[in-house]
């Protein structure tokens, strides 16, 4: 049987400065921290070697955050050196692999970027999250735009040809003036590539506690119309800059689109190494330990056992886990979670959907053996008559535009009509089979409007 | 044992208003008697259901039996029968009341005389006991003893000038209660060696006994072995054991004989075979005549109790059989809703009684209910001359077969300090009341009374009397009788489907308001859903309000990569567990609690 491929993820769970509402696995730490961060990393991949998934082809690496760019650029290089090692990575293959960093705006300069280049990063994305200063400070970004554009300058003149940006819309304070205006100064610089997040309030960060209260002296919040006009802007512009939408959140010039977060939403394999990392590999998600300390500690020992060698039985009950699935032992406190197929079929449908390609009925076969509507027939079909999802086949770009409601208000006198509800959904069902077969290609997508209520759609398929 | 002089029995109960302190005094008078050790005690020992100890009222009379060694050297066996305050719970009282000889009516000490006092001492009286007060709260700065016992004597009209002075709270002067229960409340009489006759005053059902009956044995004597005769069901037992009440246990002793009050199992498998106010006789030696039981009480208010999981219908049915046994004011027949499934339509002696069934019904048996608008029950006459007891909306007939309709009326008492009476008419005018009259029952309280029909009084009647008197009034009411009124069936349709479980009778000229309330806040519980909602509120097919949820318009999870999957998935569950609470009609999922919210269609004014 053929070996899927594999991708890469690293964690580095150090930034300057915790954002106000981050959720992430982060925090600020000390240089002597860094290192014996770098060291562990360095042991777990290490610890690969040999192993089955070593064997397997790499497809793409990223390294996100925290902020991967607070370490030393030698650290990064160095982490890329040991991958290249253990997964047996031609230098032929290592210069076609999509290797992506994280980034933030003032803990780069233009050296460093160089070195990143040659440590083999070919992909960059950088928070800007916003334009504006006065809403970046409410964020608790320890940049401002100017810090920005000077890292974004050293980026291109090192040589980075694909680069993204994140943003981030519904932040206090935010109007759809700012946010506009904040678009237009990402478009001017011509990212190949641009992250539009809305910004979520996430149960355990200071932005919390802040807006339970009210918080309006923090900056108001955008209120969920102005949240959605905003998600339209977003799309309309940057429609017209050239760059397509091809998931909820991302936008991409074509063929720039990044091939590493596909594998998240396609649930091919990837290992996950450092820190709370996360993993998917045959069936299974795993989860790396999330105390740094443990984490740490672990592998400080797993390297003194090594170089000791006392503990040769341990190690070889280790190595049996090792060689098929990451690092797994009760010392080191992965958790995982054998996916049923009930499981898979729900996250193939909410992380399919979640691209602009939809999901398709063949690919939903030739993974379960079963087919879509048997499946999920009910949901599909009264989603398809609320207008939220669409058929549409691989000439026809359905999703893309909004052929289906171009009214912007459409939403607000969405209805279902019960008299005509039944008749309405046999014949989505009638069409789809006339007009596709079982044959025919076709793909099953969300409409504009169904991109903005695409939880509330989620929750169906679970 | 012994055999028990009888002349040392002292079988009584505390009444008194609610927060008067009774319980806590039933606490005190345990702990001196030396039933529980200091730690034992647990506050309010008497109130042993979660729930009472949480609320702070008893819902449930309980019984105990302790020892007292008086001043005149003697030992006294003092069974000592709590009951509850509540005007919901009369029965209760009443069943109570009939096991006792005699009753200390706690008064406090600041408040004086209220609605309820009265109404438990009237109860007391009824029964001939023997009733001696008791000032309680003494250490309150506002106390006022002296004026507290004036009323008492005029008001009541029962001795009070000796009335003990006490701090149940604080301990103070409850020796003194004591030997006057040994003084003033007199020794149970019967004949033991005559044919038994013990009246059922309270059961409950063990999974290992079986059914205990609670018993006050008015004449003969009983014993392990002996076979009892149920005189009102005819069921027939061999006793298994008998036996007196500890503090939260059950202590099994030789015989109960004429006078005492304790229990009986006998291996009674069907638990509507014990009926509470059923007289209990040897099947050999039977009595002549059963005792006088209690007068059967009627519901006054009634709801559609359903299993939020229809699968569980069983289960309610057993619980309601086992709740019904120690609460015979619940009554309960089978029902279908085309909403709600299968369920019950359940009938409550008031609001109060309704949640705490509800909240025994979710608690102790674990049941997740979904419950309907209370209504109480209409007469209902038919042009065909027939009368139908309408106590389910949904089977109203046709408007053009009504003749007319009654609805039940009561006379209400609100005792309230002389500064809440202009709002409190205002109140009682607003819910269609007559006044009747008013008495000042001192210089700054007065009594009003009303009649009012019983509809209006059991939704949000109390709360509102709360909070325009800012706590201070207090409200008593019995059924008068029936009387013509106009009245009307309001539908709920959501997204144009009829919910029947929603409908309700209203007095046709507030049905509009209603409406217009039911439909605001049908819109505030039912979440916003992928599509537009309109709720309308409906006469006779003629809508008279509306409201309309718009459609969802955003949610969105912004991020969703590698380490976000798993977390992301379960946000995504919660929210379909959610969504698996609510029950679907047609298209619309509607959340449980909003069948429950034309309760609290309150006007905050």
């Amino acid at each position: 049987m053929e070996q899927k491929d594999l991708s890469l993820y690293l964690h580095i769970p150090f930034c300057a400065k915790k954002c106000a509402y981050c959720d992430f696995l982060s925090a600020s730490a000390d240089k002597i921290t860094y290192d014996l961060y770098i060291q562990s990393l360095l042991g777990e991949i290490d610890a690969y070697r040999g192993s089955a998934l070593s064997q397997r082809k790499v497809k793409t690496i990223f390294i996100g955050g925290g902020t991967p760019s607070i370490l030393p650029a030698e650290a990064i290089a160095k982490l890329l050196q040991k991958i290249k090692s253990v997964f047996h990575i031609s230098d032929k293959d290592w210069g076609t692999i999509e290797i992506s960093m994280e980034m933030n705006p003032g803990t780069v300069t233009y050296e460093k970027c160089l070195q990143y280049r040659d440590g083999g990063i070919n992909r960059i994305s950088i928070g800007l999250q916003s334009a504006c200063d006065e809403e970046l400070k409410l964020l608790g970004r320890i940049h401002d735009y100017q810090t920005f554009l000077d890292t974004f300058q050293s980026v291109r003149k090192a040589g980075f040809e694909n680069v993204n940006v994140d943003l981030m819309a519904a932040l206090p304070g935010q109007t759809i003036h700012s946010y506009t205006e904040s678009l237009q100064k990402v478009i001017a610089l011509s990212p190949e590539h641009i992250s539009a997040y809305s910004l979520i309030i996430e149960e355990g960060t200071p932005f919390f506690e802040r807006y339970r209260e009210g918080g309006e002296a923090f900056g108001e919040l955008p209120d969920e119309e102005t949240e959605r006009r905003m998600y339209r802007i977003t799309q309309e512009m940057l429609a017209g800059a050239g760059y397509g939408r091809y998931e909820i959140s991302n936008y991409a010039r074509k063929g720039r689109e990044c091939l590493h977060n596909e594998v998240y939403w396609r649930r091919g394999d990837y290992l996950g190494l450092g820190l709370g990392a996360s993993s998917l590999i045959d069936h299974i998600r795993y989860k790396n330990e999330e105390n740094l300390a443990q984490y740490l500690s672990y592998w400080k020992e797993r390297q003194q056992e090594k170089l000791q060698d006392t503990s040769r039985r341990k190690n070889s009950e280790r190595s049996c886990h090792s060689h098929i699935v990451p690092i797994y032992d009760e010392y080191y406190q992965t958790e995982l979670c054998k996916l049923t197929a009930e499981d898979e079929m729900a996250e193939f449908m909410f992380l399919g959907l979640r691209m602009m390609e939809g999901v398709s009925p063949q690919e939903f076969f030739a993974c379960f053996g079963k087919d879509l509507m048997d499946v999920y027939g009910n949901q599909i079909e009264k989603h398809l008559s609320l207008g939220l999802l669409a058929w549409k086949d691989d000439e026809t770009e359905v999703c893309h535009t909004d052929a289906y409601h171009t009214d912007a208000q459409s939403a607000n006198t969405r209805q279902v009509d019960i008299q005509h509800t039944d008749s309405r959904q046999i014949n989505a069902r009638q069409s789809y089979r006339k007009e596709n077969g079982y044959q025919q290609e076709g793909r099953l997508c969300l409409t504009p409007d169904g991109i903005d209520v695409s939880n509330a759609i989620f929750v169906d398929f679970l | 044992m012994s055999t028990i002089d009888q002349s040392k029995i002292r079988n009584f109960c505390i009444v008194a208003h609610i927060d008067h302190g009774k319980s806590t005094l039933a606490d005190r008078i345990i702990e001196m008697t030396g039933l529980l050790t200091e730690r034992e005690m647990q506050a309010q020992v008497l109130d042993n259901m979660d729930l009472e100890r949480e609320r702070g009222i008893t819902i449930k009379a309980q019984t105990v039996r302790t020892v007292y060694k008086a001043k005149d050297g003697e030992e006294y066996i003092f069974n000592l029968i709590d009951t509850p305050g509540h005007v919901d719970f009369n029965y209760e009282v009443s069943r109570s009341l009939a096991a006792c000889d005699g009753a200390i009516l706690v008064v406090d000490a600041a408040q004086g005389i209220e609605a309820q006092t009265l109404a438990n001492v009237y109860l007391a009286l009824d029964h001939n006991l023997d009733v001696f007060p008791v000032i309680n709260k003494i250490d309150l700065p506002s106390a006022d003893p002296e004026r507290v016992k004036e009323e008492i004597e005029d008001v009541i009209g029962i001795e009070a000038h000796d009335a003990p002075l006490i701090s149940a709270k604080n301990g103070i002067g409850i020796e003194d209660v004591l030997e006057a229960v040994v003084q003033k409340i007199p020794a149970p009489t019967g004949d033991p060696n005559a044919p038994l006759a013990a009246l059922i005053f309270d059961s409950v059902y063990d999974s290992y006994k079986g059914v205990i009956v609670f018993c006050r044995i008015k004449e003969g004597c009983v014993k392990r072995g002996t076979q009892i005769l149920m005189m009102a069901t005819g069921a027939k037992a061999d006793v298994v054991e008998v036996g007196y009440f500890g503090a939260g246990q059950f202590i099994p002793c030789e015989e109960l004989s004429a006078g005492m009050v304790g229990y009986i199992t006998a291996s009674i498998k069907n638990v509507r075979d014990t009926m509470v106010g059923d007289t209990v006789t040897d099947a050999q030696n039977p009595c002549s005549e059963p005792l006088p039981g209690y007068k059967k009480v009627n519901s006054m208010v009634y709801c559609g109790m359903y299993p939020a999981d229809g699968a569980k219908y069983p289960e309610l049915r057993d619980a309601l059989e086992k709740l019904q046994l120690n609460d015979a004011a619940l009554h309960y027949e089978p029902e279908t809703s085309i909403a709600l499934g299968f369920g019950f339509r359940c009938g409550f002696l008031g609001l109060l009684h309704l949640e705490i069934i509800q909240e025994r019904l979710e608690r102790e048996y674990n049941l997740d209910l979904v419950t309907t608008a209370p209504g109480v029950v209409y007469k209902v006459y038919k042009t065909n001359g027939e009368m139908i007891e309408l106590t389910n909306p949904s089977n109203l007939p046709d408007f053009s077969e009504i003749d007319h309709m009654e609805e039940p009326i009561v006379s209400a008492e609100i005792m309230v300090t002389t500064e809440f009476i202009g709002s409190i008419m205002e109140l009682c005018q607003e819910r269609r009341g007559v006044y009747l009259g008013m008495e000042y029952m001192e210089e700054t309280r007065a009594l009003i009374k009303y009649d009012l029909p019983l509809n209006e009084i059991i939704y949000d009647f109390f709360d509102a009397l709360k909070s325009r008197s800012r706590g201070y009034a207090s409200f008593d009411y019995e059924l008068k009788g029936y009387q013509t009124a106009e009245l009307v069936k309001l539908d709920i349709l959501v997204n144009r489907e009829e919910v029947d479980a929603l409908s309700f009778i209203v007095h046709k000229d507030s049905a509009y308001e209603r409406g217009r309330k039911m439909c605001e806040k049908l819109k505030e519980e039912i979440p916003r859903h992928l599509f537009e909602i309109p709720i309308q509120a409906a006469v006779g097919g003629k809508i008279v309000a509306r409201e309309t949820i718009k459609a969802m318009r955003k949610d969105v999870l912004a991020k969703c990569y590698g380490g976000d999957i798993t977390r992301k998935k379960k946000l995504l569950e919660k929210q379909k567990e959610g969504k698996k609470r609510m029950r679907q009609i047609g298209n619309v999922e509607i959340p449980q609690k909003a069948f429950m919210s034309v309760l609290k269609l309150d006007d905050k004014k």
